[in-house]
């Protein structure tokens, strides 16, 4: 099997995905709810980012979050975001910057996954006074912009990318993305300018998942076909089956060609825990009804966890 | 009076030469907003965002996050009434140096409705992090850039554009949170913002021949709002405090002043000159100061009834007021 980026084979992300999977079926279970069609659909976008795309500085050992410690502002010298989880800040890093917070617990899934964030820190999650935020901020772990209102987070990563474009910076801007947030008008908007000012220094990947809060996209809103939309407006764009996780890496080695680079990755949201179809067209937050459903999605569990083993 | 032109234009391309950090964004109101001259100076720091106002506030939060400050650019219903949550989020939360330059505040636009900012202090004001600043004279434009640099985070600007009036020593420039004092008495006090202040310069004039000893501070920082002297002034008032403002009552100046008596338990007696929770329409400023009664007129009425006394002040008798001509030079093509 080959090795991507010389560190790591597809069979070891695959199986970085599952564990993500699994840490938020866990997660899920014990909470009674979670964001769980999110991991099913984006675990092999996220486990490639972490472990093969990305070109971050190294974190010395799994990190502790730090407490919610205030909004910045004049009166609150010792804040930080929860970009320390990535590592270091340089020009030739790049930067990762999750849109749709929705997803936060997926990303601190993956943060744990890779030995970037301590296990521990998921009994934060969603607790008075922690950082570990369901719907993550700039302060929660391995987050660095205000990103949960959908779209706003394009446009600021635009900014700078532009900025590390003016600075000369090697490092990448890559972004994550949901599919329902390309629906308001400021994410094409963002678009428009990126291409615009030819900022091929940005790459995107959309999950792509056909979901959203109200149900299934294309009954709700329709934003197909999307890999048009976004080539008419300038981006360089690839649509993918998005659970490939040498696919995804692969696109990211391409050479800038003056376009920004859009990667819509179609995935399945209920990829590798199939009792979610019953759940259809309702997934984007998955509350659990009963004790009956509860064991059926703790089998599940049991089933994942086994068959990593072998 | 001395009046001129183009003030913030040329002010803005001296000003930045040696701060190579400021950029400048625009919405396609390069003319209108007077950065046409930076962007033919310095056209590497200029960027056109085109008629997207949220991605180019959300923009100018990234590009701030890397060092840079942008100057963003363009009328102020525009800004805060387009891209409000991205305001929110993308740069007052973060506590961002972006600097939001809201053009033709209140009545000194014919544009109508949907070009007069009315309500944009109330709003802006509610963000935690947001400094507002308004201009009300040329000196106030040529120096309230030196103003925002000592500001950690987001500021937004009620700004003046074209022919401006000098109502201030061009020595004495605008100050954080200081009020300019044009007047002493014991009567009564004026607080003024913007372009109300040339309008109340006008009336204490009269009003002063009349014997009546009038108090009148400029107001150009209505946030953080934190002013004891301010305070002193309204509790030793003897008939109380008016406040005139080109902009809503509810939210602006007067709410500003009437918290701060609540909170201070100054007990006097408060009329708040300002829009009266209505939305206006396209006419001449000088017009629509008259019949919104934000004028200097509307200001002695109000006067008399504080004082219970009548002036027979007439309008002849106040200094004439300056009045832009709409088509000048000094007047970007459109708008």
């Amino acid at each position: 099997m080959a090795i991507l980026n010389n560190k790591i084979t597809p069979d070891q992300i695959y199986n970085v995905a599952n564990r993500i999977r699994i840490r938020v079926l866990e997660h899920t279970i014990k909470n009674k709810g979670g964001y769980l069609s999110q991991a099913c659909s984006s675990a092999e976008i996220f486990a490639t980012l972490y472990t093969a795309v990305l070109n971050l500085g190294k974190v010395e050992k799994p990190l502790v979050p730090k407490l919610f410690s205030g909004i910045p502002g004049p009166f609150n010298a010792n804040y930080s975001t929860g970009a320390y989880f990535n590592g270091p800040n340089a020009p030739e890093y790049d930067r990762f910057f999750l849109s749709p917070s929705q997803y936060s617990l997926i990303l601190y899934a993956t943060l744990i996954e890779v030995g970037r964030m301590a296990q521990e820190a998921l009994d934060y999650f969603n607790v008075d006074g922690s950082s570990v935020e369901m719907i993550g901020a700039e302060h929660s772990p391995g987050m660095e912009i205000m990103s949960g209102s959908l779209g706003q987070a394009i446009s600021q990563a635009a900014g700078i990318a532009m900025a590390r474009k003016i600075k000369k910076e090697k490092g990448r801007v890559v972004l994550f993305l949901s599919d329902g947030e390309c629906q308001p008008g400021q994410f094409w908007e963002a678009v428009q300018i990126i291409s615009f000012y030819r900022l091929d220094n940005i790459i995107a990947y959309v999950d792509a998942n056909g979901y959203q809060a109200d149900g299934k996209m294309a009954n709700v809103m329709n934003i197909e076909p999307l890999e048009k939309r976004l080539e008419a407006f300038g981006a360089r764009v690839f649509r993918v089956n998005g659970h490939n996780v040498e696919i995804l890496y692969a696109l990211s080695r391409l050479e800038p060609d003056g376009r920004p680079t859009f990667i819509i990755c179609d995935t399945d949201p209920s990829r590798g825990i199939e009792i979610l179809k019953r759940r259809i067209p309702k997934l984007h937050y998955v509350r659990f009804s009963s004790t009956d459903e509860i064991l059926q999605y703790k089998e599940e569990l049991e089933k994942m966890k086994s068959n990593m083993k072998t | 009076m001395e009046i001129l032109s183009r003030v913030h234009a040329n002010n803005l391309v001296r000003w930045a030469k040696d701060r190579p950090s400021v950029c400048v964004l625009s919405a396609d109101l390069t003319g209108s907003t007077e950065i046409d001259l930076f962007r033919d100076t310095y056209p590497d720091r200029f960027f056109s965002m085109g008629i997207a106002e949220q991605n180019m506030l959300s923009f100018a939060g990234g590009l701030t996050r890397e060092g840079f400050i942008p100057f963003v650019h363009t009328f102020a219903v525009f800004i805060y009434r387009r891209a409000y949550d991205q305001i929110a989020m993308s740069i007052a939360y973060p506590n961002l140096r972006v600097r939001m330059f809201g053009f033709l505040p209140g009545v000194t636009t014919p544009g109508g409705a949907t070009h007069q900012a009315l309500e944009d202090i109330s709003v802006m004001r509610s963000l935690p992090n947001m400094t507002i600043l308004e201009c009300g004279d040329a000196t106030d434009v040529e120096t309230i850039l030196d103003v925002t640099e000592k500001i950690e985070g987001p500021v937004y600007i009620r700004m003046l554009r074209g022919e401006i009036p000098r109502l201030f020593p061009k020595n004495e420039p605008m100050q954080l949170g200081k009020p300019r004092k044009l007047s002493e008495g014991k009567d009564i006090l004026i607080l003024s913002s913007g372009i109300c202040t040339e309008e109340a310069m006008r009336a204490v004039l009269a009003l002063k021949s009349k014997g009546v000893t009038v108090s009148h501070m400029h107001i150009s920082t209505l946030k953080p709002f934190e002013n004891d002297e301010v305070l002193k002034e309204i509790a030793s008032s003897k008939y109380g405090v008016i406040t005139i403002e080109n902009h809503t009552i509810i939210g602006g100046l007067g709410t500003i002043v009437a918290e701060k008596m609540a909170e201070e338990g100054i007990g006097k007696k408060l009329i708040r000159l300002g829009i009266k929770d209505t939305f206006m329409h396209g006419a001449s400023k000088k017009y629509l100061m008259k019949e919104y009664g934000i004028d200097a007129m509307s200001l002695i009425y109000n006067v008399e009834k504080l004082v219970g006394q009548k002036f027979n002040i007439s309008e002849e008798e106040l200094q004439e007021a300056f009045v832009a001509n709409l088509h000048s030079k000094a007047k970007p093509e459109a708008l």
